[in-house]
């Protein structure tokens, strides 16, 4: 019998992963069901340093509300935190901070550029300023934009989703990361 | 009785004569240049005199001249006499080749911080710092950034090729 009152009738629900289902069970990989897992429940570390950084508050305020992809648990520990979000200059004296923080990330991490800084220095192209995060990191997203709206970092967000989504639980493990890894010098 | 210009000129000249050079007043403000091997003797008495009381050192900072060759550096003084709100430019000029200065961190303490920001941008060595070290780049610098003999972009970047960006 339908309820009187009805709350929530909009709530959208996160597709199963593929798999075979019957009576009472329902099968499928440790990928798809971790994957799809992961991606619905990002933590992420805002490492924001200037304007890029305004923008994410927006992002994350209620307007754009970054809480519906999930991500609504920003937290100001590298050590849980899965998604690491540079937003903003970063100066060569923050570079190794920054490789810090990526360091103290427990594996599996992500990593977004937002901004024409923090994926290339932008238009600050002098002596002080790294020129580019993957410098001195592996970055997995760039968005680009001086700032980019925040429509552009949701999209950003998007794509790290994506990738979280669909990426092997094997991936971590393949010599190809492993080298991607001892490129930056981190074992 | 107030402090105008010409007195503490007058003051300047009566006690160190012909080595202080090109006194002007740009906006109102006495400048002038010293020998370097004078600079803390003429801070020295402009701090100590009872009438000139500078004991303020509002700024230091450096320029770099490429064309004046043999003076290349300046080193900028700003003082401030606090009690008759005065203040005065001293400049001394240093060849870049060899650029050292006496450091005024034992007459202002605040010269501290101001003369490794000069070292770190300019290479200005300040002969007597406690602890002349680069202050805001990173330690791994090799060179001094605000020189005008070298380019403002980064070089080490790659991904601005000539095509692109007139490199």
């Amino acid at each position: 019998m339908a309820r009187p009152v009805q709350f929530n009738e909009k709530v959208k629900m996160v597709e199963i992963p593929k798999g075979y289902s019957g009576e009472g069970f329902f099968a499928t990989t440790f990928d798809k069901a971790i994957g799809a897992a992961r991606k619905n429940s990002i933590w992420p570390l805002p490492f924001a340093t200037s304007c890029c950084g305004i923008e994410f508050m927006a992002t994350a305020a209620s307007h754009y509300d970054l809480a519906r992809f999930g991500a609504e648990r920003m937290a100001f520990t590298p050590r849980q935190c899965d998604l690491l979000m540079v937003m903003g200059t970063i100066a060569k004296k923050m570079g190794p901070v920054l490789r810090q923080v990526y360091l103290q990330m427990a594996e599996p991490r992500w990593v977004i550029a937002v901004g024409a800084c923090a994926s290339s220095g932008g238009v600050f192209d002098t002596y002080s300023v790294l020129q580019g995060i993957d410098q001195v990191i592996p970055v997995d997203v760039y968005v680009p934009g001086c700032p980019p709206r925040p429509e552009a970092i949701l999209d950003g967000f998007m794509r790290i989703q994506e990738l979280v989504g669909q990426e092997s639980l094997r991936r971590r493990h393949s010599d190809r990361y492993k080298d991607l890894m001892n490129s930056y010098g981190i074992q | 009785m107030s402090l105008t210009n010409d007195y503490i000129k007058q003051r300047l000249v009566e006690k160190f004569g012909e080595e202080l050079t090109s006194f002007e007043e740009p906006f109102g403000l006495l400048s002038f240049t010293a020998p370097a091997a004078l600079n803390l003797k003429v801070m020295q008495f402009l701090y100590d005199d009872e009438e000139l009381q500078f004991r303020f050192l509002t700024d230091l900072t450096a320029v770099h001249y490429p064309n004046q060759v043999g003076a290349e550096l300046a080193v900028v003084y700003h003082l401030y006499n606090f009690r008759e709100k005065v203040r005065l430019r001293l400049k001394i000029f240093v060849p870049v080749a060899a650029p050292k200065v006496f450091t005024a961190t034992k007459l202002f303490e605040s010269a501290n911080w101001m003369e490794r920001e000069s070292y770190d941008f300019y290479g200005v060595e300040f002969v007597g710092h406690p602890n002349l070290k680069r202050i805001l780049n990173v330690d791994e610098m090799t060179y001094f950034p605000m020189r005008k003999e070298f380019p403002l972009e980064d070089q080490t970047r790659v991904d601005k090729d000539d095509e692109m960006f007139g490199r």
